[in-house]
């Protein structure tokens, strides 16, 4: 016993993590949360403890976060992405300031204190522009792979102005811009710099607030990590998998209740 | 004189009459299993019957007495003095936004081509006056049109549409922004055109102008609003006696029925029971875990779920700017000096004035209610109310400490509400309320 796990299931993306009794990481998995998110989250978690080398008899709680949390049966305990993606972010860099979240459908900017406690947050409005599902949408269309995109917008020596960061309305601009043989690198730097300047705005509402940190699959993105660091003028840390950052949260949580 | 002579009778013997049977053959609804809640408010039932009477008795208005339409901050004081029965499109909104039908109805004004971004309480009052929808069975046609732009520019835009529909005269109050506080000749102007209005209100009622009605009524209003005020102020104790969410439904008679005696006897009837819950500790709530304010208007379609939702956590809504906007500056009004008392209460009230007074009422509100934290609204359908909250929410945590969320929704619109978002916010937000102060978890019960 003595182990703890962390179960984030978003609309595109399940994440698992198992820890020890000491916050150390055992395993962790990321799978398509597709049309069944209980079955995704039992998935993860099975990947994930498989990985550990642990029984599922060998957890003692089980907290679930993100938008599916409440179709994880199996978990004991439901905690927001607020609240997990603070404790995972202040885990793996004490001294963060704000956590910005850019997940599959939605975006957030959380406030922390020293000890790491949420002091506001402020999350995007219904639509899901300019998350992850944004720029899936977009990859799509330039039939580029999702993970290629950073690499890609980085290399850009100009960059295309796109005026809206509604999936729908993005994707038209960007049928045009390609009719226009636009080159597809500075079509995905323009399409950063939409996501950078909407995100900005909510970090605006919070308020910028000491050392900044990324958490959630966007991260994954160099392009728009790069794009973000120079808008707010101080670097962006990402950990090694900013993917599992709400999921370890999650798992922190369960251990310190458990 | 037959529709006098009915309205009369209605009014004394037949309304009455037909509400109690009405009482007497409902089906009683099982005991409420809400165990979350404190004992109900005996007032409620006086309240219901007061405002079914008040809207069941519109209908035989026509022809015994002159009927407006009224914005919620027009100075209503002024057509009592010319015995108007007064219906407010705004609180008939609210009504609808409750019963959740503003979709259906709003849909009737969104067919005939209103945008879907115009207000909502807009939508839904040319929806019922396109297609005559409405749950309260029939609202009168008026013989005017009263509003005022204190509460917002697009009410004069919404009543100009249905003055051009009705044919009947559309009477404005406008109101200078307070950018920075109330100037002599901004006064002058407002009192002015109050004065202006007399000849036009003699001329459409048929009645002469009553100086010394018009005191009463002044006296009763500024009654009423000093009894809404106590009964808001009866919140500050701990536990309150009860929440923000039954203010919303005790809010209609001061919206609807100002500078009439039966608001104000109203009033002081719940003020006695609030009182008397005060003195025995009785509580809105059986737990009051924390205490929160709210700001802009209800959620009316949601108003049911979240204020079980709040309970079931044990906080409390304590205070609200929107049910304290009737208590803010209505009792300033001063019969020495009608019209300009009438002129500066109205245009000082919250939506007409700066930002700055709006974060110092806040201030003042969460100090003396003893707040944890801030719920606000962002109404899709009120952007006079909604500007400047993230300003606001920043500047009080940083003043106070105050937590807050802000959530998008509506007052009835709920095809623009998204409840999964809406709860992830609210819970992220209980969570941070739960993990503040030492030894803080981020578990809510």
């Amino acid at each position: 016993m003595n182990h703890f796990a962390g179960l984030d299931v978003g609309s595109l993306s399940t994440e698992a993590v198992v820890i020890d009794a000491r916050d150390r990481l055992l395993g962790w998995s990321i799978i398509d949360t597709g049309a069944h998110s209980t079955e995704a989250a039992r998935a993860a978690l099975d990947l994930a403890l498989a990985r550990a080398g642990l029984g599922p008899d060998r957890i003692d709680l089980i907290v679930a976060t993100g938008y599916g949390r409440v179709s994880v049966p199996f978990a004991g305990k439901q905690i927001t992405e607020i609240s997990c993606h603070a404790a995972g972010a202040h885990h793996l860099f004490p001294d963060t300031g704000t956590v910005i979240d850019i997940g599959g459908q939605d975006s957030k900017v959380i406030r922390l204190d020293q000890a790491g406690k949420v002091v506001d947050f402020c999350m995007n409005d219904k639509c899901a522009a300019g998350t992850g599902r944004f720029l899936e949408v977009m990859a799509a269309k330039l039939q580029v792979p999702l993970a290629e995109l950073g690499r890609l917008s980085l290399s850009a020596r100009e960059e295309v102005q796109i005026s809206s960061v509604c999936t729908v309305f993005a994707e038209s601009e960007v049928v045009s811009l390609v009719a226009r043989n636009r080159p597809k690198d500075e079509i995905i730097r323009g399409l950063h710099r939409a996501i950078v300047n909407r995100v900005y705005n909510l970090v605006q509402m919070v308020g910028l607030h000491g050392q900044v940190t990324m958490t959630g699959g966007v991260a994954k993105n160099q392009g728009v990590v790069a794009l973000l660091a120079e808008k707010l003028g101080q670097p962006v840390r990402v950990s090694d998998e900013p993917q599992i950052v709400g999921a370890l949260g999650a798992a922190l949580l369960a251990r310190r209740r458990g | 004189m037959l529709a006098p002579a009915r309205y009369w009778f209605m009014k004394d013997l037949g309304a009455p009459l037909l509400m109690g049977l009405k009482e007497l053959t409902r089906r009683r609804k099982p005991a409420r299993p809400d165990t979350d809640f404190g004992p109900p408010l005996r007032s409620s039932a006086r309240l219901k019957e007061i405002m079914t009477r008040h809207y069941y008795l519109a209908r035989f208005a026509p022809g015994a007495r002159p009927v407006a339409w009224v914005s919620s901050g027009a100075p209503v004081e002024l057509l009592r003095a010319f015995d108007f029965y007064t219906v407010y499109p705004e609180n008939h909104g609210a009504l609808c936004g409750a019963r959740r039908l503003g979709p259906r109805i709003a849909g009737e004004a969104e067919e005939r081509g209103y945008s879907q971004d115009l207000c909502s309480y807009a939508r839904i009052d040319l929806g019922h006056f396109f297609s005559g929808q409405t749950p309260v069975g029939r609202l009168p046609r008026p013989e005017l049109l009263f509003c005022s732009n204190n509460i917002c520019q697009t009410v004069l835009y919404w009543y100009k549409e249905l003055a051009h529909y009705l044919g009947v005269p559309l009477l404005l109050f406008d109101t200078p922004f307070n950018y920075i506080g109330l100037t002599g000749p901004d006064l002058a102007y407002m009192t002015r055109q109050l004065e202006d209005m007399i000849p036009d209100l003699e001329r459409i009622s048929g009645r002469r102008f009553n100086p010394a009605k018009f005191s009463r009524v002044l006296n009763l209003a500024r009654e009423t609003a000093a009894a809404w005020g106590r009964v808001l102020a009866t919140l500050t104790h701990r536990p309150a006696p009860m929440t923000i969410f039954d203010a919303f439904a005790h809010l209609a008679p001061i919206v609807s029925l100002r500078g009439l005696p039966v608001a104000r006897d109203y009033y002081l009837l719940l003020l006695e029971e609030l009182e008397e819950r005060v003195r025995s500790g009785i509580g809105g709530l059986k737990q009051e875990r924390k205490r929160l304010m709210w700001d802009n208007i209800a959620v009316w379609f949601k108003w049911r779920d979240w204020a079980r939702l709040f309970a079931q956590r044990g906080y409390s809504l304590v205070a609200a700017t929107y049910t304290n906007a009737w208590a803010e500056t209505i009792d300033n009004l001063d019969p020495d000096r009608p019209f300009e008392s009438l002129a500066r209460a109205y245009s000082l009230i919250i939506l007409n004035h700066n930002l700055k007074h709006r974060l110092e009422l806040m201030t003042r509100m969460a100090r003396d209610f003893e707040v944890d934290g801030l719920v606000i609204h962002s109404a899709k359908s009120c952007k006079p109310y909604s500007v400047g909250q993230y300003d606001i929410k920043r500047l009080l945590r940083d003043r106070l400490d105050l937590p807050s969320v802000v959530v998008e929704a509506d007052i009835t619109d709920s095809r623009v509400f998204s409840e999964e978002q809406a709860q992830a916010r609210l819970e992220a937000f209980f969570e941070t309320l739960e993990g503040r102060g030492p030894g803080g978890n981020e578990e809510a019960p």
